[in-house]
C-alpha cells in the first residue's frame, strides 16, 4: 500500500516536471504618448501564483503597486511562491516610447508569465499581463498589453504629494511634469472594486482649475499601452 | 530562388572564363588570345505582385490614400523614432508624394483615393523578387492633427503566390504637431484647417501610439472635433495577398 502511494507520488511529481525550464529574452516597450511606467515586475510562475487576476479583488500587494508603484510586497509574494522574476529591469521609470530588456531563466513548473507596472499619472492604473502561457517552441512572440484599473481607489485625477501609500487618495506624481494643480476632483461613480480594464483618464483643458489635474490632450491613452516581446531560446 | 541560382551560375561562368584567360599567359610564346565569347545569360527578373485591401474600421475618420512601400532592411518609419519630413507631411495633411519618394524604397505606390468609414480600397504593388522583402503601410486619420495608421514593417519574403496575411492596425501619433484639435490645424472635412506645417510643436518629437481625440463634447473647448470623430483601436484592417 505504502509503495503504491509512493509510486503514484513519484509519477505525479514526474508529470508535473514534464515541462522543461526555459530561457527567455524579454523586451518591454511603453507604447503610450504621455504615460510613464513605474518599476516593472515580470514573473514566471505556476498556474496559481499570478501577480493578479482580472475580475477579482486586488491583493494588498497589488494595490500597493498600483497606487504607488512600490513592488516590494509583490516581490516578496512571488519569492515565497517560488516564482522566477525580473524586478525593475529599467531601474526606475520607463518613459513614453522607451524600451527595457531583461533575461529570465524559468524553473520547472513555472510555465506562465505575468507583468505589472503602475501607470503615472493615474490613481490606480497599471499595465498588466495575466498568466500568459510560455510556449515550449523556440521563437519570438509579441504580446500587446492593456491598461488595468486595480479597482482600489476612485479615479479623482488629483495629483497629491505623498498619495502613493495604499488607501491615500490621489495620484502620487506626474513624471512628465505636464500635469496641473487646483482641480476639484473627478466625482466618479466607478463602483467596480475588482481588477478591470481601465476606462481611461478624462483630464480637462485647464491646468490651473477644472475637475482634473490631468491634461486631456496629454494624459489619455488607447489600448494597447505596452508591448512585450518574448524570445524563447 | 531558382533565378538567384541562375544568376550565380552565370556569374561563375564569367569568372571562370576570365580566370582561364589570365592563366593562358606563356613566357616564351606570347599568343594572341582568342577573345573569350561568353553568351550573355539573360536572367528574367521574377516579379512579385501583392494585392492589398485596406478597410476603414473607424466610426468617423476618413483615411488618406494608403501608401505602400516595399523595402529590404530599413523601414520608412518606426515606433519610437523621429518622423521623416515625408511621414510628417503624410500624417499632418494626407499628401504622400514626399513620403513615397523614400530613398530606400524598392517600390512605392499610393491607393487611388481616400476612404471613408466603412469603406475598402484595393491597391497593387509589384516589385522584383528579393531575398528579404518587407512592406510598410501608412495613411492619415484625416480629422486629427497628426494621427496615422499602418504597419511599420511586414515580412512578405516567404509569402507564396496565393497566400495572404491579415492584420489590424492601431493609430499612431507622428509626434510632429500638438494635438490641439483646433479648426486651424485639423485638415480633414470636420475642420478644413491647415495641413502640413514644418514647425514641430508636439510634446516629444517621436512616433508613439495615439492617445485618441478628446473632442469639444468631452472637455476640450477649443476642439473643432465632435464625438463623431472619436476612434479606438484597431482603426483599419489590411489584407495582403500575393497574386504573382
Amino acid at each position: 500500500m505504502k509503495t503504491s502511494t509512493l509510486t503514484i507520488a513519484i509519477l505525479l511529481a514526474a508529470a508535473s516536471q514534464s515541462t522543461m525550464a526555459a530561457e527567455l529574452d524579454l523586451k518591454v516597450t511603453n507604447l503610450t504618448k504621455g504615460i510613464h511606467f513605474t518599476p516593472l515586475l515580470i514573473t514566471a510562475h505556476n498556474s496559481e501564483d499570478t501577480l493578479f487576476e482580472v475580475a477579482t479583488e486586488a491583493s494588498t500587494a497589488l494595490q500597493t503597486m498600483a497606487e504607488g508603484g512600490n513592488i516590494a510586497e509583490l516581490v516578496a509574494q512571488a519569492t515565497a511562491a517560488g516564482s522566477d522574476m525580473a524586478a525593475n529591469p529599467a531601474e526606475g521609470l520607463l518613459a513614453p516610447a522607451a524600451s527595457t530588456t531583461a533575461t529570465l531563466t524559468t524553473t520547472d513548473g513555472n510555465e506562465y508569465l505575468s507583468l505589472t507596472a503602475m501607470m503615472l499619472p493615474t490613481n490606480d492604473g497599471f499595465v498588466g499581463l495575466n498568466s500568459w502561457k510560455i510556449p515550449t517552441e523556440a521563437g519570438t512572440y509579441t504580446i500587446n498589453l492593456n491598461a488595468y484599473d486595480a479597482g482600489t481607489e476612485q479615479n479623482n485625477e488629483l495629483v497629491v504629494e505623498g498619495s502613493g501609500a495604499p488607501g491615500t487618495p490621489g495620484i502620487p506624481a506626474a513624471p512628465g511634469g505636464d500635469a496641473g494643480t487646483g482641480g476639484t476632483g473627478i466625482l466618479s461613480g466607478d463602483t467596480n472594486t475588482s481588477i478591470h480594464i481601465h476606462p481611461g483618464s478624462l483630464g480637462d483643458d485647464d491646468l490651473e482649475a477644472g475637475n482634473s489635474d490631468l491634461s486631456n490632450t496629454v494624459h489619455r491613452w488607447l489600448n494597447p499601452v505596452a508591448q512585450l516581446t518574448v524570445t524563447v531560446k | 530562388m531558382s533565378s538567384a541560382n541562375n544568376l550565380k551560375k552565370s556569374l561563375l561562368v564569367l569568372a571562370l572564363a576570365t580566370t582561364l584567360a589570365a592563366c593562358s599567359d606563356n613566357d616564351n610564346d606570347p599568343v594572341i588570345e582568342d577573345p573569350v565569347v561568353v553568351e550573355p545569360i539573360v536572367v528574367e527578373p521574377v516579379i512579385s505582385e501583392f494585392t492589398i485591401t485596406f478597410s476603414n474600421l473607424t466610426a468617423g475618420q476618413p483615411l488618406s490614400p494608403l501608401s505602400v512601400i516595399a523595402f529590404g532592411d530599413e523601414a520608412p518609419w518606426s515606433f519610437g523614432t523621429t518622423a521623416s519630413v515625408g511621414l510628417e507631411m503624410l500624417a499632418e495633411s494626407g499628401a504622400n508624394e514626399e513620403y513615397l519618394s523614400y530613398e530606400s524604397a524598392l517600390a512605392a505606390v499610393s491607393a487611388e483615393g481616400a476612404i471613408g468609414p466603412g469603406e475598402t480600397t484595393t491597391v497593387i504593388i509589384t516589385v522584383e523578387e528579393q531575398e528579404t522583402l518587407n512592406l510598410s503601410f501608412a495613411a492619415m486619420l484625416g480629422n486629427t492633427n497628426d494621427a496615422f495608421t499602418g504597419l511599420s514593417s511586414l515580412d512578405v519574403s516567404t509569402l507564396e503566390v496565393g497566400g495572404s496575411l491579415s492584420r489590424t492596425t492601431t493609430a499612431y501619433d507622428a509626434g510632429t504637431e500638438a494635438n490641439t484639435e483646433t479648426a486651424e490645424t485639423v485638415p480633414g472635412p470636420a475642420a478644413s484647417g491647415e495641413g502640413f506645417n514644418e514647425i514641430r510643436d508636439d510634446t516629444a518629437d517621436i512616433i508613439t501610439m495615439h492617445p485618441g481625440i478628446v473632442s469639444n463634447q468631452d472637455g476640450l473647448s477649443t476642439s473643432a472635433l465632435g464625438v463623431e470623430q472619436k476612434f479606438d483601436n484597431p482603426v483599419s484592417k489590411i489584407v495582403i495577398t500575393r497574386t504573382q
